[in-house]
């Protein structure tokens, strides 16, 4: 399992025990993260799942893609490490990763 | 506004649920028209994901959002739905009876149905503007503040500022930049998903001086009584204000319920409550299948779609032809559903 924490935009912060192979989104949601409300259900269709990711892991995520860039814009408060959660692959990599959200969604 | 069109049935969204019911329906002899705020059929699917492939479409081991809507437009084809596409359903009035019901459909477009039978196949809700989160954009919106250009003329002579980088945002860019004092575009990056040419098109004018690009976002806006006098820019070096007096943000589409609430139907979270064996509503004559209705182990897949909507042509008969009786029929061997189907 692998260990990813959110962080609220109050500041809390709530870690999770994330299975490899699904994305941070769908864990988000399983453990009632608030502040992520996933409207497309990961189609990268919404924007409503944007995070920031923590500097120490930006690079391990990758990059993203042409598509998740594009529903980037629609998001509120872009910053260069912001993310659609639902388009972040739980990788063994990610261990101890924080990302933290925006205190509103679109 | 011209006369009121007369049909049997209006159903209201032209996604999958709302086009495959008018193949059941058709095999019935229901006459349909479909209505949808999009300016195209397909509502989800061809709106949301039409390039992304889905694999539990019954007998298609993997189709394509796009490619799903064409294949139902195809088999709908011998029953000649009419669309009246851009047009929000607004109104919904009940004239008739339970046992015979009868409704007047109003559009935001000023036009008229008159119908035996309403289905909403809805969705979740109708495609509408996304708001950017700007705080305080309420007080300006249809003053300065708009979410599509409606009528050039508020635009002439007035420095505007356009905000996003897919077609909508390129298009009205260069169709404004005629008349406007001065056009600025504002996005997020210097990467636009608009069409290519249209991009150019508005590279030469940044590089000709004849308009303005700023990369960033705007984070609040000044001016007083819904009139805009400027924005707020963050950008990677800062804030800085651009004075303008109209804010056109492109900020892609958002599905709202919207005037659905009013029409009388009962709803539980914004979603409408049916029975499972004609899908109707708490309303006699008014139908809900797709995504936009409720029952117990509701699942919101285009399938279960499908079968609402064959199941719901089945009481939609008895109001549509009360003296007539309905038998079953398969389309494989009904040389009676070929002929309807133009294939016999
Ligand atoms: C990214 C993504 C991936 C998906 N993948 C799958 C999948 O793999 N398999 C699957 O089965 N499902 C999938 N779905 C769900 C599927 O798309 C929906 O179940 C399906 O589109 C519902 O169809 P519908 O006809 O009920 O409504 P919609 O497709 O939502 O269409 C409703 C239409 O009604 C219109 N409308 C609403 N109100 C009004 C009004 N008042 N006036 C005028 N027009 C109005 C809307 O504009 C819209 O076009 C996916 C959804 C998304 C977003
Ligand atoms: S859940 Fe909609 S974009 Fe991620």
């Amino acid at each position: 399992m692998v260990k990813i924490t959110f962080i609220d935009s109050f500041g809390q912060h709530r870690t999770v025990e994330a299975e490899e192979g699904t994305t941070v989104m769908e864990n988000a949601i399983r453990n009632g993260i608030p502040e992520i409300v996933a409207e497309c259900g990961g189609g990268c269709a919404c924007a409503t799942c944007h995070v920031y990711v923590d500097e120490a892991f930006l690079e391990k995520t990758g990059k993203p893609s042409e598509k998740e860039e594009d529903m980037l814009d629609f998001a509120y408060k872009v910053q260069p490490n912001s993310r659609l959660s639902c388009q972040i692959k739980v990788r063994p990599e990610l261990d101890g990763m924080t990302v933290t959200t925006p205190d509103r969604q679109g | 506004m011209g006369e009121a069109i007369v049909t049997d049935v209006v159903i209201v969204g032209a996604g999958p649920a709302g086009l495959f019911a008018v193949f059941e329906l058709g095999l019935l002899d229901i006459k349909s028209h479909l209505i949808d705020i999009l300016a195209k059929p397909g509502g989800q699917c061809a709106e949301l994901y039409p390039e992304k492939p889905i694999y539990d479409i019954p007998g298609y081991p993997r189709v394509n959002g796009q490619e799903l809507v064409d294949n139902l437009l195809a088999q709908i084809e011998p029953f000649h739905p009419t669309f009246h596409f851009g047009e929000m359903v607004e109104r919904l009035e009940v004239l008739g009876t339970p046992e015979a019901p009868s409704f007047r459909v109003h559009t935001s477009g000023g036009e008229i149905f008159e119908s035996k039978v309403v289905i909403v196949a809805a969705g979740g809700g109708s495609f509408q503007p996304k708001k950017p989160p700007i705080e305080g954009i309420e007080a300006f919106e249809r003053k300065s503040v708009f979410y599509a250009v409606r009528k050039m003329e508020d635009f002439r002579d007035k420095h505007v500022v356009i905000v996003g980088g897919g077609d909508s945002a390129l298009d009205w860019t260069l169709n404004l930049h005629p008349i406007a004092k001065r056009i600025t575009l504002v996005h997020r990056r210097d990467d636009f998903r608009a069409a290519p040419h249209s991009v150019n098109s508005m590279r030469e004018l940044v590089a000709a001086g004849h308009m303005d690009l700023r990369l960033g976002q705007i984070v609040s806006l000044r001016g007083e009584a819904g009139e805009l006098s400027a924005v707020v820019l963050k950008g990677s070096d800062g804030e800085a204000e651009i004075a303008c007096e109209r804010l056109v943000p492109f900020f892609g589409l958002t599905m709202k319920l919207g005037p659905i609430a009013d029409w009388g139907l009962n709803l539980h979270e914004n979603l409408i409550p049916v029975d499972t064996e004609k899908f109707e509503t708490n309303v006699s004559g008014i139908f809900a299948i797709g995504d936009i209705n409720t029952y117990p182990g509701k699942l919101k897949l285009i399938l279960s779609g499908f079968h609402e909507g064959a199941l719901a042509a089945q009481k939609v008969h008895r109001y549509v032809y009360p003296d007539k009786r309905l038998s079953f029929q398969y389309t494989t061997s009904s040389s009676s559903l070929q002929k309807k189907l133009g294939v016999n």
